[in-house]
């Protein structure tokens, strides 16, 4: 059966949470166990019989990095890969709606859409098995899992047939219990859905159109499957959901890009354990999943992991510790550092003796249901405790230590950091007075304090 | 000439004859006595308070063991470090004939402690405020003093305050007088100030017998180390450090201004900065500690931790880091 996958990859003004690191690489590129985020999407996609073609979707303007990537994914997985721009943030519905034609041609009989950010198993032939038993050719699958009563209210929840699968109620983000099975952003489809996404769009219109002063921001185009669509097809006996005991989590912080590099490293000691380095003479210590670039050059008395990802052209100096954190590619570790829950930027120096460390935001491993929370930025007017974060580029001096904070790129710290957001200073190219972060490569600040006051978000 | 050293544990001071008053008499304080006894080939006595008498009331439980010769005796507080210049101390005590000498010491906080006010010319001590509101004085008892035997009829066996009793009474009858201090001092009763007092130590050390610090590759500015001690390869040691018998520092590990006590051992590439490292701890690998964390005896800090102003008691193991500075019981 011809089969398509449509990759959602959001763009610029989304994933904010994701700053600094999304300042350098667009968020479904930021790599998540050695690979960017989506590829994890596209090997599993690569991997189902009948997968005609790979269609990425969003609205980042065409860039270097994301081009480059599709041109080495194609060639690494055999199937055609192509990036279809939106010409504005459309919704995770408007977008599909307005490419229904590329997603439908070549007959493609059903089509998956994923979100990019999230990381999970893809039991994408198990859903297609599903839909099968449980279903027939018509019927959507929606991918569920089991969160816990207080968490589920953060995603879509899902209320369904005990035994026909067949989803009654679907509401997303309720503010009350209605079920613990939530949506994972991952859906089979046929053709048919988009006369249901067709019909949201006319209502859109017709509201639009009885409104006095529409202020020209809304579109009718703009169709979110989740509020729109599936709330109305629940009940209606065309959707399904399939739930997952394997692994899944969203990926909207870095701190939870770290929990996802660790549940992917697990995976590849079960599925793919070449991926992952060993212990061996000459070699660092290696303790747990680590994934080390071939590029990286590691002393041998460093002692890596567990859940470490060292990037391409690292280098790792003597007597270095690394535990479950990130280092990104050019990233420099000189002597006798030691690196904790931290996500290591590009370029970026840790001088000798320096201790890195940030405060891992795990789900409660005594819970099997728990999700990693998205954490607010302050709470109570503090900096809540989370990974610590060096931008691209920033160079720590030896000998500090720096806890809990966020640096912005390219900054040259001079001391110890605890607990704090570190801006950088403006670019020349890119600032119109001192003192000021320019809007191209900065964040909102409320009103024209300096430092930050409470309600800022990154 | 005698000596007698108030303590609360252990003193660290030796003369010919030195009496050690203290409130809490231990086989360890003993034992300690008896090897230092011998290494110097001299008299140390204790003497043991069953109540608490004060900075005053331990010379009168003393007094037989201080009067024996009828000499001069020093008396010193064996919370202060400096020069301790016995000598002139002596000479300056017997040129003026008062029945009493108090070494003084210039502060640049005087009103932390008690001001003495005293005559220019002749050091004759006209009084004693108690940390002062206004400016009076910038000189403040430096805790080395030398009576006569007679001072022991101006005190009881009972619980007295040598500064707030005795001294005020022999101010007033013109028979104390102050002699300024050359040189570093330091009350180190505190942690902080014992870094700070240790630090001016190895100055002085420095200039005086630099041939006992240590130097060679890795050895930044004054370090002291014991011939016992073992130091690993790349390691940077200093500056103001001293080493205690029998510590070994595994490879890697950047020491400044600390005092690591006999028997610790510090694991490879850890950071420490402005502690105190109690006997026998053991300091895992990785490990920072910074701003005054102090390990009591018997410690274990276990890998990969961070401890900031952390204050451990004797015999715990840290399993956790401490990110702010705090009291672990």
């Amino acid at each position: 059966m011809p089969l398509k996958a449509v990759i959602l990859i959001g763009g610029p003004q989304k994933g904010t949470r994701f700053r600094p690191l999304s300042f350098e690489v667009p968020k479904p590129l930021f790599p998540v166990a050695g690979v960017p985020m989506v590829q994890h999407h596209i090997e599993a996609c690569a991997k189902v019989p009948g997968m005609k073609e790979i269609l990425l979707m969003g609205f980042y303007q065409p860039n270097e990095a994301l081009s480059r990537f599709l041109v080495s994914a194609q060639q690494e997985f055999k199937v055609p890969i192509r990036y279809l721009q939106e010409y504005a943030a459309l919704g995770t519905g408007g977008g599909i709606y307005h490419f229904r034609d590329q997603i439908l041609s070549g007959g493609a009989e059903a089509f998956f859409v994923l979100n990019a950010d999230v990381c999970s198993e893809f039991p994408l032939q198990e859903m297609l098995e599903f839909r099968q038993q449980h279903g027939d050719m018509h019927s959507f699958v929606i991918l569920g899992t089991t969160a816990n009563r207080t968490q589920a209210l953060n995603y879509g929840c899902i209320v369904a047939n005990a035994s026909t699968q067949e989803v009654q109620h679907y509401v997303e983000k309720p503010s009350t219990f209605v079920s613990e099975i939530i949506n994972c952003g991952i859906y089979l489809f046929t053709p048919a859905i988009f006369q249901h996404i067709g019909e949201v769009f006319q209502r859109n219109q017709q509201e639009l159109a009885l409104e006095e002063n529409s202020n020209g921001w809304q579109r009718a185009e703009v169709i979110r499957l989740e509020q729109d669509v599936f709330t109305a097809l629940a009940g209606s006996g065309k959707l399904y959901v399939y739930k997952t005991d394997g692994f899944w989590s969203q990926i909207k912080s870095a701190g939870s890009a770290i929990y996802a590099s660790r549940l992917y490293l697990n995976q590849y000691s079960k599925s793919h354990p070449e991926r992952l380095a060993q212990n061996k003479p000459g070699g660092p210590v290696i303790r747990g999943n680590v994934y080390i670039h071939p590029t990286a050059s590691i002393d041998s008395t460093a002692v890596l992991g567990p859940n470490v990802s060292i990037g391409e052209g690292v280098t790792v100096g003597a007597g270095v510790r690394v535990r479950e954190s990130i280092v990104l590619h050019g990233a420099s570790l000189h002597d006798h550092t030691c690196v904790l829950n931290t996500i290591v930027g590009w370029d970026s120096t840790i001088g000798r003796w320096a201790r890195v460390e940030g405060t891992p935001s795990d789900p409660n491993p005594n819970d099997p249901y728990a999700k990693i929370d998205s954490e607010t930025l302050f709470r109570d007017g503090r900096l809540t405790p989370s990974i610590t974060i060096l931008g691209c580029s920033v160079t720590i001096p030896a000998e500090v230590v720096i806890l809990n904070s966020i640096v912005l790129p390219h900054k040259e710290l001079s001391r110890s950091y605890k607990n704090q957001i570190i801006l950088a200073l403006p670019a020349p190219s890119c600032h119109s007075s001192p003192g000021y972060l320019c809007t191209i490569c900065c964040l909102q600040l409320p009103g024209r304090s300096w430092p930050i006051s409470k309600t800022w978000e990154l | 000439m005698r000596a007698l050293i108030l303590v609360g544990g252990f003193g660290t001071r030796l003369r010919p004859h030195v009496v050690l008053a203290v409130s809490y008499m231990s086989d360890a304080l003993e034992a300690a006595m008896r090897e230092q006894e011998q290494r110097l080939g001299i008299r140390i006595s204790m003497s043991h308070e069953k109540e608490p008498l004060g900075t005053a009331g331990p010379l009168a439980l003393a007094r037989d063991l201080l009067a024996e010769d009828g000499e001069p005796f020093f008396v010193l507080n064996s919370d202060v470090i400096c020069e301790f210049p016995f000598a002139a101390l002596a000479r300056f005590h017997r040129q003026h004939g008062g029945e009493g000498s108090l070494v003084v010491t210039r502060v640049e906080e005087p009103a932390k402690y008690g001001v003495v006010v005293c005559e220019a010319d002749t050091g004759r001590i006209c009084r004693f405020v108690e940390k002062p509101r206004v400016f009076v004085s910038n000189k403040i008892n430096a805790g080395l003093y030398i009576f006569n035997p007679g001072i022991l009829q101006r005190i009881q066996l009972r619980p007295t305050s040598i500064e707030k009793e005795i001294f005020p009474a022999m101010a007033q009858d013109g028979q104390l007088y102050a002699m300024e201090l050359q040189g570093f001092w330091m009350d180190i009763g505190q942690p902080k100030d014992f870094l700070t007092g240790m630090c001016m130590y190895l100055q002085a050390l420095r200039a005086q017998h630099p041939e006992k610090l240590h130097s060679g590759p890795g050895v930044v500015g004054n370090v002291l180390v014991d011939p016992s001690a073992k130091i690993g390869a790349n390691c940077v040691i200093g500056p103001n450090v001293t080493i205690g018998a029998g510590v070994v520092v595994e490879d890697g590990v950047r020491i400044k201004r600390c005092t690591v006590l006999e028997g610790a051992r510090i694991r490879s590439h850890s950071w420490l900065e402005s502690c105190i490292v109690g006997w026998s701890c053991s300091v895992g690998q990785w490990v920072r500690m910074e701003n005054v964390t102090v390990l009591g005896e018997d410690v274990i800090v276990n890998d990969e931790l961070y401890l900031n102003g952390a204050n451990v008691l004797p015999h715990k193991s840290i399993a956790e880091s401490v990110p702010e500075p705090r009291i672990i019981m």
